[in-house]
């Protein structure tokens, strides 16, 4: 390293006044930055990687406050400096990037004025040259047509369009150090590639140093120089990114990286050593060809449309231009699909955001009405069957599902005991408080959720239980197909890679058919049989895991795998 | 005519209390779910305590409040003398260690008549907020939570109200149906709901397509019962907030009928009352009869406003951490 360092921590420990006592939340952290360099910092949840960065540009909120240690940022003392030199730092000297583009700015004013505001803030331009020089920023960060863009507001651009402007945002003032915390977690891969090569294209162009905050392993290699690994408010190990995925030093890393799906990996490989693997279950060939006859899902030309707003109106047509088309008066948010499941069988639905997959799980859950086409499962058409009067019919507890966020879709005023018997209540044949306890126990004992727990509420459980709390209520009923939408995405990847393992597992003890609902083609390798490629409304592609893996035929597949961040190994 | 709005009021008033106490009772429930887990958890009462201590405000709201509620429950008894016996040798005396807050112009005890006041002045609050909470808090919850017409009806019929000034729509509807304590009461109720309409509409339609909202629906629960056991236990912390801040408001209400002449009818005790008998003798300098109602007054607005604070943080389950 021969860089001089531009940042130096040193020692810190950062705490947080609760009512229950003072919590350590960062203990003994150093960590150095050179100028010009990238660093990532990679940890889960609760890790102390956000906390640390707010320590550093001294954004911490009043309960927090720098308890040990010290921060040094070319030459100036960040613990100790006034208020109103941190007030100037920050912004010109170091900036950050934060987790959601779309709340980093402000919903009700144009882009390119927030850009001039910053601008103006620092001096870095004079009302007369500030519009020159916000557009000039757009330009930089590569958002096409800049002069029109300067004019749009937040809810007008995508989500990978507003991350561009925060990083314009961030970039203006050509600060030293740039701080990004979980840039592109938001993000659909092809974004989170397109996102992240500029980030690393501009930091380099003009020497800055960049502190990349993630929970992505193969993201953290594929951009970073060095790696600092935290767990529980403590750096476990900080070392080069090529030496540390080739030859990690501590246990945590290397549990980590086990835990990361990746090419070239079974689902069973993501669990960490000491944990237990089940024995393959023993299946009888014959039986289970005789069982692959029937499919158990035929969907035939499924169609959503949704009205356009505000386009089909006479005022509208008034407006219109004279050579504009009108536009047609719906969307079509999926356009004529076809697929089936068979028994026993998982199949993966794939596409980044707005594709159409959540659409289509709901439409096959029947909780959405479909505009057109059919959905035949078992032989019987339930499309026809409208979603509000779904709840009472028969074929209900057949089909359940896993929600994506464990935590929105748990009654926050429900334990998770009275979560989970909700569909026995409604549905089974199991009576009486204490069958119905019984049921929930077993229940939790098959999904590895601690009995004792099951009278908590939501918001005592860690986002791992209420996972489990959510696949135990799936099913309750011993549902034949179960839609997994997006089940792991609010998780750690250790965590993901336990509950990933624990549907599998049940998958092959109750025999259950899984529609899992993803955009991360890794993990939809793991756990699928099939896979189908969704984009625009349509399916692109269709095959087995493998070849639509390995031999993707479509560019758009090929593109979609391209994008994902592999860690060296 | 009379009687049968009494009784839906009695009536509402009736379920209506399963509802709190069912919110009561979750919220004891998790206390009594708790004492065996770790010590990361606490009791309601533990919490309540925690918040108490955390904002003063709040625990001085709740001894006010106990001071009405013992007040409006033992007044009759503890009063030190009959509110209602006249006594002209002791007319128009200022307070006094033999009277505490004087006497008024017929010698009765002001502080036994501001006590006893506490009572009916405490049941139009209760009742009418009851009222209002079932006709204003289950409507706007259906309107936010089935939208379409339920909700247009809903918000039309608010809308309606809140197109009058609404204590003269308050004075026109006691008028109208007949100068009672029930026609108080639910003149009270009826411009209030406007405000709790939109409060659960609104807290109902974020709620619509939550994630535990499409899950009981996958449990086989019909749109009634999500309606009723998933949505409305949700928007309870909210609603509770609501109601002791319009409990205040409707004593307030309560008080400013009496004052111009409608509803309560002298010689009963009530506040309003005994401050518009009062305020004809200010300016002869006896301050006392209308002041001591109007602080008493002044003071019940002031607590129920503060104690929906202290009460939205006891209530909620998110902030016990």
């Amino acid at each position: 390293m021969t860089a001089p360092t531009l940042l130096d921590v040193r020692d810190l420990t950062v705490e947080f006044m609760t009512r229950r006592g003072v919590v350590k939340a960062v203990q003994h952290v150093n960590i150095s930055v050179a100028k010009g360099e990238t660093v990532g910092i990679v940890g889960e949840s609760g890790s102390g990687k956000s906390v640390t960065s707010y320590a550093v540009m001294r954004i911490l909120d009043r309960a927090g406050k720098i308890a040990d240690g010290a921060i040094t940022f070319s030459g100036i003392d960040v613990r100790d400096a006034p208020e109103k030199e941190m007030r100037d730092l920050r912004g010109r000297e170091m900036s950050m990037i934060f987790q959601s583009p779309r709340t980093a700015l402000n919903p009700i004013r144009k882009v390119g004025d927030q850009i001039g505001d910053v601008l103006l803030q620092h001096v870095q331009a004079q009302p007369s040259d500030v519009k020159e020089k916000a557009i000039e920023a757009l330009r930089k960060v590569r958002i096409a047509r800049p002069e029109e863009r300067y004019h749009a507001y937040p809810f007008e651009l995508s989500g990978g369009m507003c991350q561009r402007v925060v990083i314009a945002l961030a970039l203006a003032c050509q600060p030293q150090l740039l701080i990004a915390d979980e840039p592109t977690t938001g993000l659909d891969v092809t974004t989170q590639k397109a996102v992240m090569d500029l980030v690393v294209e501009l930091t380099r162009e003009r020497g800055m140093s960049t502190i990349l905050i993630t929970h992505d392993l193969g993201l953290a290699a594929a951009y970073c120089d060095k790696v600092v690994v935290m767990e529980k408010g403590k750096v476990v190990e900080t070392a080069a990114s090529a030496t540390i995925f080739k030859s990690p030093q501590h246990a945590y890393t290397r549990k980590l990286m086990r835990a990361t799906p990746r090419i070239g990996v079974s689902l069973r490989d993501l669990l960490p050593e000491d944990m237990p693997v089940p024995p393959p279950p023993v299946t009888d060939p014959a039986e289970e060809k005789l069982e692959d006859k029937s499919p158990l899902l035929v969907v035939s030309n499924l169609v959503k449309e949704y009205p356009r707003q505000g386009a089909s109106g006479s005022l509208a047509s008034f407006f219109r231009k004279k050579n504009e088309l009108p536009e047609p008066a719906t969307f079509r948010a999926v356009d004529g699909i076809s697929f089936e499941i068979k028994r026993g069988e998982s199949v993966g639905l794939v596409g980044e955001s707005g594709c159409g997959k959540s659409t289509t799980s709901m439409m096959v859950m029947r909780l959405l009405d479909p505009t057109s086409g059919s959905v035949m499962f078992d032989g019987e058409d339930i499309g026809a069957i409208p979603a509000r009067e779904f709840a009472k019919s028969a074929m209900r507890k057949r089909i359940q599902m896993v929600f994506q966020d464990p935590t929105e879709s748990l009654n926050p005023r429900f334990t998770a005991m009275r979560a989970i018997a909700d569909p026995i209540l409604r549905m089974s044949d199991i009576k009486g408080s204490d069958a119905v306890r019984a049921r929930c126990e077993e229940l939790a004992r098959q999904v590895g959720l601690p009995v004792e727990l099951l009278d908590r509420f939501p918001h005592q459980l860690s986002g791992g239980q209420k996972a489990r709390v959510g696949i135990a209520r799936a099913i309750a009923l011993s549902p034949e197909l179960v839609i997994l939408d997006e089940p792991t995405a609010a998780l750690d990847v250790s965590v993901q890679a336990v509950v990933l393992n624990l549907l599998e597992d049940l998958k092959q003890k109750l025999g259950m058919s899984y529609l899992f609902v993803s955009h991360d083609l890794n993990v939809v390798r793991l756990l699928c049989d099939r896979v189908i490629v969704m984009r625009a409304g349509k399916i692109v592609e269709e095959g087995s895991a493998e070849a639509v893996m390995d031999r993707p035929k479509s560019d758009y597949t090929k593109e979609l795998l391209a994008a994902i961040p592999h860690p060296p190994l | 005519m009379n009687q049968r709005p009494d009784l839906d009021t009695a009536h509402i008033a009736a379920t209506d209390t399963p509802l709190a106490a069912a919110a009561i009772a979750a919220a004891a429930g998790s206390a009594v779910a708790k004492s065996p887990a770790p010590p990361k958890q606490t009791s309601v009462f533990a919490h309540a305590r925690y918040v108490i201590s955390e904002n003063p405000v709040t625990g001085l709201a709740f001894g006010l409040f106990l001071l009405i509620s013992v007040c409006a429950i033992f007044g009759p008894w503890i009063a030190p003398y009959d509110p209602l016996a006249s006594n002209t040798m002791a007319a128009l005396q200022p307070p006094s260690a033999k009277h505490w807050f004087g006497t008024d112009q017929l010698g009765r005890d002001i502080l036994s008549r501001v006590m006893v006041a506490a009572r009916l002045d405490m049941f139009i609050a209760v009742a009418s907020v009851a009222l209002v909470f079932a006709l204003g808090g289950l409507s706007g919850t259906a309107a936010g939570f089935f939208g379409g017409w339920t909700d247009r009806i809903v918000g039309r019929i608010a809308d309606t109200i809140m197109a009058f000034p609404l204590f003269v729509l308050a004075m026109g509807i006691v008028a109208a149906l007949g100068n009672t304590v029930t026609n108080i009461v639910i003149a009270t109720a009826i411009i209030n709901f406007p405000l709790y309409a939109r409060v659960a509409r609104a807290e109902a339609n974020v709620r619509r397509e939550a994630g535990f909202v499409q899950a009981a629906r996958l449990s086989g629960n019909g749109e009634l019962r999500i309606l009723l056991t998933q949505i409305l236990p949700n928007i309870m912390p909210i609603m509770v907030v609501q109601m002791s801040l319009t409990m205040g408001y409707a004593i307030l209400n309560a008080a400013g009928l009496s004052f111009i002449g409608l509803g309560v009818r002298p010689p009963t005790p009530e506040w309003g009352i005994m401050v518009a008998e009062g305020a004809a003798f200010i300016v002869s300098g006896e301050w006392w009869i209308a002041f001591f109602p109007g602080a008493a007054l002044m003071l019940a607005v002031f607590c129920f406003n503060l104690l929906g604070d202290g009460l939205r943080d006891i209530v909620d389950p998110q902030r016990r951490t």
